[in-house]
């Protein structure tokens, strides 16, 4: 067997390679020549943050559109170059950022970067395109206006982040969709893209410096005067009193339910400590302590859970189940209850150690792959979290304590002020 | 890629399959029965996604809390899954905690409970899963097609099971399932990550190899006859969107067809796990207008299986239009010879998926334990050999073949909601 992991095996400082290129893009490499391919991803600060409520999806639109037309080549031929080697590339944006992400064998990386920084630099936005792929964002719409799950998420965003940028879609309405222009997603791309804050990370059979070489080959020419910085997030509205909502979906067969508050930030010291009290109330084994109540003692639910969204801004911290609606309100109880003990009597000594021994013992799995990598060097970069994070993420789990934790939950769980957001029949 | 793997059987009969990888501290063990919702006679549907569930709920000497503790406690990650074919179970831990995994699943595979108040519990669990996925469009239609496609052959019905069964089925019968499939001479241990193989090898003697083999199952086969004419069926349900899905009767795994055919596919849809934006669909119904999307999927299966396309229809356009240039599309593959570039191109895209693939451990035991289900591991080390072998002759003749109106199931989702 392979000694157990020593702390140089992980990612840091010594193989974490980071350049910032003159035009202000940081480059993070680490290499791994295990296998002949490359994960790459990053991103650049141009969200939803920027979108009018009347054009609600625009940043959305606006990358999904960033492939299918440049001014050097068609959408087929874009993708005929990237699929005909077996690459892949893609677009996605999210509230403060537009994100990409692919992969390719190592001998065509020069030509994912090649695409990379055509999509981003020169967008076309052909008219036939744009409608084809308006079509398409209304179909999802469509369908997502049918999911369950998809509407108890939006209903209880839309109820803890009120007249907040976190509370509304970044995909949009139908409504907004339809109101999106051409001339619209040119001036989004205009203003918004450009090289200052932008984050590429690449992992895999290639040597730092080669790999730094081909970005500023192909986005070091990258100069946008005057790209505008992200407003600053409003401040929160305090939830005053549990509120709760029912979204009329007829024809389900199923209910799904969100029950939440707000949780820290990313970069909050209570950060490590919110994140492994949410593991025993609703992640460890089954799904912790709901899944135990919800799923393994009652019988209600086949998926019941907790999870800790947390990013730059406020997070959220929630429960999610898929019930029988019959049981709609035995459900609710039970995760209540749950919440209230975890807020009164936090977590039990044997609970943490356990939580703490799986943080630390499932490391080396997220890091097995490439994209894994990836994703792990991104949000060092990202949240400030230093270099040398995860050799210090051992010591980081095993200093939190029972108190810590009863501290962290007592400081966001108010059980007499949650959100529910409730989807079906 | 290293491609050697060590082969074993047991004295009791249980195929060990063993495969080195240093890259990482890491070890994923699968344990593979061959037993899925083929084996089902009608009544009983659902019965082996369900005795999986009842394995969670614990043995003597792994209680089922403390089963899921102890795993994530050494930060491992453990799940299992049932398909048409197989049911199987796995755990990847870190390299030095494989031990626990390895002593589990000896032990449930003789030792499990099946206590009839978990039994109780994960009644009203699994119904709740078939709940939630008959929310979605997609499984209900799917669901449909196997029903119409599959008259006599058990892949007839959903591996979740009917709900009619999941309201029937009783303590005894699952247990009597558990103790007719779970044994030693039905069973594949596939073992990849850093260990040796021959110390590895000892272990598993020392725990499995005093199991008692037992009656090999029979197999549940009632081979489907021959489609004779198209089947079209449309089914109702909520929503804005129409799915149509197309399904063609396709040859088995083993069959000198899978491979051309493979290739046939990925012309026609993209390759797995790739984007598809430039396959002869989406260029003829996508980049078009008719539909806003398109995609593929056959199964590796034992018995003769599917090949389903599916189409989310364009809002503005009639069904049957879609399905005509669906057929233009096929006949152009029937009647004109591709090029060998499009061959290699499609080779190509499964190099990549191939090294793609090669970067996760608990993805390469799974295709040791899954190619063992219906063929062996040769299967997959000649894969790309296979397909490189696919001549342009190749593919036309089994688009003739397979890809006939006559033989083929198409069925509708009609939303009942605005704009349908």
């Amino acid at each position: 067997m392979a000694k157990p992991l020593a702390k140089q095996s992980l990612p840091g400082p010594a193989d974490i390679h980071k350049t910032v290129l003159s035009n202000g893009i940081t480059v993070l490499t680490r290499s791994n020549f295990n296998s002949p391919s490359v994960s790459m991803g990053g991103y650049l600060p141009a969200g939803a943050l920027f979108d009018p409520d009347h054009k609600l999806g625009l940043a959305d639109f606006v990358s999904s559109s960033l492939m299918r037309g440049t001014q050097m080549q068609t959408f087929d031929e874009i993708y005929n170059e990237l699929e005909s080697v077996g690459a892949s590339l893609g677009f996605d944006s999210g509230v403060h950022n537009t994100s990409f992400g692919g992969r390719t064998l190592v001998e065509d990386l020069p030509l994912l970067l090649k695409l990379l920084a055509e999509s981003l630099q020169s967008p076309s936005f052909p008219k036939d395109e744009v409608e084809r792929l308006r079509a398409q964002l209304l179909t999802g719409l469509a369908i997502r206006g049918q999911d369950t799950a998809d509407m108890a998420d939006m209903t209880f965003d839309q109820m803890l982040f009120q007249e907040h940028p976190y509370g509304r879609p970044s995909d949009g309405f139908p409504e907004t969709i339809q109101s999106i222009t051409r001339k619209d997603m040119k001036e989004f791309h205009r203003r918004y893209f450009g090289p200052k804050g932008m984050v590429i990370a690449i992992v895999g059979a290639v040597h730092p410096k080669k790999a730094v070489e081909e970005v500023e080959r192909v986005l070091s020419g990258w100069q946008v005067p005057g790209q505008v910085d992200a407003p600053l997030l409003p401040p929160l509205k305090p939830v005053r009193q549990t509120r709760r909502h029912h979204h009329t979906l007829k024809g389900k067969s199923q209910s799904d339910l969100v029950i939440g508050m707000t949780g820290p930030r990313r970069k909050d010291p209570e950060y490590m400590a919110a994140s492994l009290g949410n593991s025993v109330l609703g992640q460890f084994g089954m799904m912790g302590r709901i899944g135990d109540v919800v799923r393994e003692k009652s019988g209600l639910a086949y998926y019941a859970y907790s999870s800790l969204n947390s990013g730059v801004g406020p997070g959220s911290w929630e429960v999610n189940a898929g019930v029988n609606p019959a049981n709609l309100m035995r459900a609710i109880d039970l995760i209540e209850k749950e919440l209230r003990r975890f807020v009164k009597n936090g977590v039990t000594k044997e609970e943490l150690a356990d939580s703490q021994a799986n943080y630390i013992g499932r490391l080396p799995l997220s890091l097995e792959s490439n994209s894994g990598v990836v994703s792990a060097i991104l949000n060092i970069h990202r949240y400030d979290l230093g270099m040398d994070y995860y050799q210090r993420y051992e010591n980081l789990v095993r200093s939190v304590t029972r108190e810590d934790v009863l501290e962290t939950a007592q400081k966001y769980i108010d059980p007499d002020r949650l959100v529910i957001a409730t989807a079906g029949p | 890629m290293t491609k050697s793997i060590t082969q074993v059987t047991l004295k009791n009969g249980l195929l060990v399959m063993l495969k080195e990888i240093h890259t990482a501290p890491i070890i994923s063990s699968w344990i593979w029965y061959r037993v899925g919702s083929r084996d089902e006679p009608t009544g009983k549907t659902g019965i082996s996604h369900w005795t999986e569930h009842m394995q969670f709920k614990g043995t003597k000497k792994f209680p089922a809390n403390m089963l899921d503790k102890v795993i994530s406690r050494l930060g491992g990650h453990w799940n299992a899954s049932t398909s048409h074919d197989s049911t199987r179970y796995y755990e990847t831990m870190p390299a030095d905690k494989i031990d626990l995994a390895l002593r589990l699943e000896a032990d449930r595979m003789t030792n499990s409970i099946f206590d009839a108040k978990d039994v109780a519990s994960e009644r009203t669990v699994i119904i709740s899963e078939r709940e939630g996925s008959e929310n979605d469009p997609m499984f209900r239609l799917g669901e449909a097609v196997q029903n119409y496609a599959f008259r006599v052959h058990p892949y007839h019905h959903e591996v979740i099971g009917d709900m009619a069964d999941l309201r029937a089925i009783s303590r005894d019968d699952l247990y009597t399932h558990y103790r007719t499939y779970y044994t030693p001479n039905n069973a594949v241990l596939a073992i990849a990550g850093d260990f040796e193989t021959k110390s590895m090898l000892e272990r598993v003697r020392s725990l499995f190899e005093r199991i008692p083999k037992g009656i090999t199952p029979p197999r549940l086969a009632r081979p489907e006859p021959e489609q004779k004419g198209e089947l079209r069926f449309s089914i109702d349900g909520s929503g804005e969107t129409t799915f149509i899905q197309i399904a063609y009767h396709f040859p088995n795994a083993t069959d000198p067809d899978y491979f051309p055919l493979q290739v046939l596919d990925s012309l026609l849809n993209g390759a797995s796990g790739l984007s598809y934006k430039t396959s002869r669909l989406y260029r003829a119904l996508v980049d078009k207008g008719y539909a806003v999307d398109v995609s593929g999927y056959s199964d590796a299966s034992i018995d003769p299986s599917l090949y389903r396309i599916t189409i989310t229809k364009h809002p503005e356009r009639k069904v049957e239009q879609a399905i005509s240039i669906l057929d233009s599309e096929i006949m152009k593959l029937q009647e004109k010879l591709v090029s060998k570039d499009e061959i290699n191109r499609a080779l190509k895209q499964a190099r990549a998926v191939f090294a793609y693939g090669s970067e996760n451990i608990t993805h390469q035991a799974f295709w040791m334990g899954y190619t063992a289900m219906f063929s062996t591991y040769d299967w997959f080390i000649t894969y790309l050999n296979k397909l490189a072998r696919v001549t342009p002759q190749d593919v036309q003749r089994v688009a003739q073949k397979y890809l006939q109106p006559a033989s083929r199931v198409i069925g509708f989702y009609n939303p009942k909601g605005k704009g349908g």
